[in-house]
């Protein structure tokens, strides 16, 4: 324990503030008007059909919703490994947590076909469905870390935080799990049918969810005009290399298993060569600037924030891009009913399914990340979430240059 | 502390009371009975009850696959289906919207189900 | 002064179980005429419902299916009032298809209806969240909508790509099939005819045009017609591997 006590301050509005909260706001009210509109008009607005069912709503939404499980590795360093310069963090990274996963679930929630029947959702569980399962643990989400972020901020409660950060980080195992099992348990689809997306989706989680954390907090240092010292900047651009690099192994692992089954030639020929947009955005959005990109601006030595927060952003670009080769190249690719044969039908066998987002869908999406910004923002300026100052002397006293 | 009390009750009992004294512009429901005869049960009955014994017969139906009971949507569509219109839904004066436009209870039954009468494939059917 | 609060209590206790017993009672009474009309519906109209012991299934002759032909998929949007979408064809709904097989390395035709294989062990009824997905005991897989939320996982699950999604408001449903905009929908074997002892539509239409592909019937009936002729020729169900005992089989592929 420190002998010195950090003291945290709410964010003051100046600086460009309201006009970010603004922007971001002006966000989430188009992604509302989009939400009315495919409410009222039915999916027939959007660019989603019966073959193509899950769209650009689905890819941010399971974006920010795994981001938001990762968004929490912050905290629960601090609290369940016990590394102690990520505390002053903590309360950050807890509540980036708690507003991905809102805008996640709400983008998802809200682009049902029966929106209107949430409480159906909410009292009717078939708990076979491993998307009812996540149902519970999306929710359960909010309620453990706010617990946890409660325990974190009032100081009688204190000596509660670790208890609240284990249970917070194997719940968020559990719900990155069952995210990843959505796909993983659609015996259907070619390119699921995985074990291995499971825990592909963890490590994933880790680097999504760091990165924006990252970026989250450069923001919050410019707006509180808290400089950010380096210490905690080289651990956490480490960290977030290691999490990169593993999310590539597990990727390259999973694409030489399925070139190593013969049946999933077609598939695999489909994303890696042919697939024309779909093997577009997987080389260039998730390989090359998702993974490698990133990969070559961490591991250069020295700490320079710029290059840091353009590797984040890359993540980020790099994690649509595998959300959208994974749920998108997924359906894409036909079912095979009558392997050895062609097909040919009206509702579309045999043929590569096309998609094209319609801007309806995407402003739900960006809504998403739209709400996530704006509870952010407010919450930094309400609650004692940052330290006062963020420098190397703060965060890290026993810090050796 | 307790004047406050009293006056913010007040408030509170005026706010609560509202629906009774707003609503008293707004024309009762024309209720026309299209079909001579009874309904499956008495007018007090039906009123409060119609959505339990509906729900409750949906899922024999669509589930047990129990056909032909007296609480058959369609059953209370084709009595009840304005002359007129040939529905329950279309105006104001249309026997299911009429009512459900004056408490302003959502319809959900005709999302899926056909608020028309007349278009029953087979002859003598009883879904 | 320490008796005085037992007569209290039973007192207490006396009324407040005399309170509850006539609320029950009010309740009982005030539903009962309801309850006991659903009941009297019921014992009259004779209906018993679904049973396990019957199993649903077809079986389609794939050599006597003509390439080009399409009463089946005809038959089943006129009975179950099913138009195309006024957005983009993808999204029309499709209970029943006919697909064109030609194999990559002979060149064999072949031209068969799909429809949902209504299977033992639906892969659609495990993923649903609400349990809006369901298998009746019949063996008929429908979907109930009063429950469905329309997450389309289901479509994602399906093997056969047999589920649709209503893109759009529809106003001219079939009384007997309700579906709508927002929920998931599938082949139902015609649910509402087979009840009423008749074929499914597809069936009807395919025997009346002469090519009688398509057989109609109950799988656990050890005598009659469909059982007997699984029984005696080669029969296959499609993606078999996949363990999940489709009703529909398929002779010929």
């Amino acid at each position: 324990m420190a002998n010195t006590t950090i003291t945290f301050r709410e964010i003051e509005g100046k600086g460009g503030f309201y006009l970010l909260l603004a922007a971001c706001g002006a966000v989430l009210l188009l992604g509302a008007y989009a939400y009315f509109q495919m409410e009222h008009h039915g999916h027939v607005i959007t660019g989603m059909d019966n073959q193509i069912v899950w769209g650009m709503p689905h890819v941010i939404a399971l974006f920010l919703i795994v981001a938001a499980s990762g968004a929490l590795n912050v905290a629960s360093t601090a609290s369940v490994f016990g590394k102690s310069i990520y505390k002053p963090l903590a309360p950050l990274s807890a509540l980036l947590a708690m507003a991905l996963m809102a805008g996640g679930l709400a983008v998802l929630m809200l682009d049902l076909g029966r929106s209107d029947r949430m409480i159906i959702a909410a009292t009717h569980f078939n708990f076979k469905s491993v998307f009812a399962l996540n149902v519970f643990l999306y929710t359960g989400f909010f309620t453990i870390v706010g617990v946890y972020l409660w325990f974190m901020m009032e100081r009688r409660m204190n000596r509660w935080t670790k208890p609240a950060g284990v249970a917070a980080f194997i719940w968020r195992l559990t719900l990155t799990t069952g995210t990843g099992s959505v796909f993983g348990f659609l015996v259907a689809r070619e390119a699921y049918q995985s074990a291995l997306l499971a825990p592909l989706f963890i490590v994933l989680s880790f680097a999504y969810g760091t990165a924006l954390f990252l970026l989250t907090l450069a923001a919050a240092s410019a707006l509180g005009r808290r400089p950010l010292g380096d210490a905690v900047l080289r651990r956490l651009k480490n960290l977030l290399a290691t999490f990169v690099a593993g999310g590539l192994y597990l990727v390259v692992v999973f694409h030489l298993t399925n070139l190593y089954f013969t049946r999933n030639h077609g598939v695999e020929q489909f994303i890696l060569l042919d697939g024309g947009i779909i093997t577009g955005v997987f080389w260039i959005g998730q390989i090359l600037i998702g993974s490698v990109l990133p990969l070559v601006l961490l591991l250069s030595p020295g700490v320079n924030l710029s290059r840091i927060l353009t590797a984040c952003v890359a993540i980020v670009i790099g994690g649509l891009a595998q959300m959208y080769v994974t749920i998108i190249g997924g359906q894409a690719w036909p079912l095979d009913l009558f392997p050895g044969y062609t097909a040919k039908s009206s509702f579309f066998d045999g043929e590569i399914h096309a998609y094209a987002p319609s801007l309806v869908e995407t402003l739900l999406g960006l809504g998403g990340f739209a709400i996530a910004a704006v509870m952010v923002i407010i919450a930094l300026k309400v609650l004692r979430l940052l330290p006062e100052k963020l420098d190397n002397h703060t965060l890290d006293p026993h810090h050796s240059k | 502390m307790r004047h406050r009390v009293l006056s913010l009750a007040l408030l509170a009992l005026a706010v609560l009371a509202m629906p009774a004294y707003a609503g008293q512009g707004v024309p009762k429901p024309l209720v026309t009975i299209e079909q001579p005869g009874e309904c499956v049960a008495p007018p007090e009955v039906i009123r409060r009850n119609h959505m339990d014994l509906l729900k409750h017969q949906r899922d024999k139906t669509l589930r047990d696959g129990q056909r032909g009971a007296k609480t058959s949507l369609n059953a209370c569509i084709e009595c009840h289906a304005s002359k007129k219109t040939g529905s329950v839904l279309g105006s104001n004066e249309n026997f299911c919207q009429g009512c459900h436009a004056y408490v302003a209870v959502t319809l959900d039954c005709f999302e899926c189900h056909q608020p028309k009468t007349g278009m029953v494939k087979a002859a003598g059917a009883k879904p | 002064m320490s008796e005085s609060p037992k007569p209290e209590a039973g007192r207490r206790a006396f009324l407040g179980a005399t309170a509850a017993a006539t609320a029950a009672g009010l309740g009982f009474v005030a539903l009962a005429p309801g309850v006991q009309l659903i009941r009297f519906a019921q014992a009259k109209a004779g209906m018993e419902g679904a049973s396990s012991k019957v199993r649903w299934g077809m079986l389609i002759d794939t050599t006597r299916c003509a390439t080009g032909c399409k009463e089946c998929v005809a038959a089943c949007a006129t009975e179950n009032a099913i138009e195309p979408s006024s957005g983009r064809p993808g999204q029309s709904s499709q209970w029943i298809r006919k697909i064109e097989l030609k194999a990559e390395k002979t060149g064999h035709e072949i031209s068969l209806p799909m429809m949902c294989q209504h299977c033992a062990e639906p892969p659609c009824v495990d993923v649903c969240p609400t349990g809006a997905s369901f298998k009746r005991a019949d063996g008929i897989v429908l979907v109930d909508r009063h429950t469905c939320i329309g997450c389309r996982y289901c479509m994602m699950a399906c093997p056969y790509k047999a589920r649709s999604f209503v893109h759009e408001t529809l106003t001219e449903q079939n009384p007997e099939v309700p579906r709508g905009k927002g929920c998931v929908e599938s082949c139902t074997l015609c649910v509402h005819r087979v009840d009423k002892g008749q074929q499914p539509a597809c069936v009807e239409a395919c025997n009346k045009s002469g090519h009688e592909a398509m057989l109609f019937g109950d799988l656990n009936d050890a005598a009659g017609a469909i059982a007997k002729r699984i029984a005696t020729t080669p029969t296959s169900q499609v993606r078999a591997d996949l363990r999940l005992d489709p009703g529909v089989r398929y002779q010929g592929i």
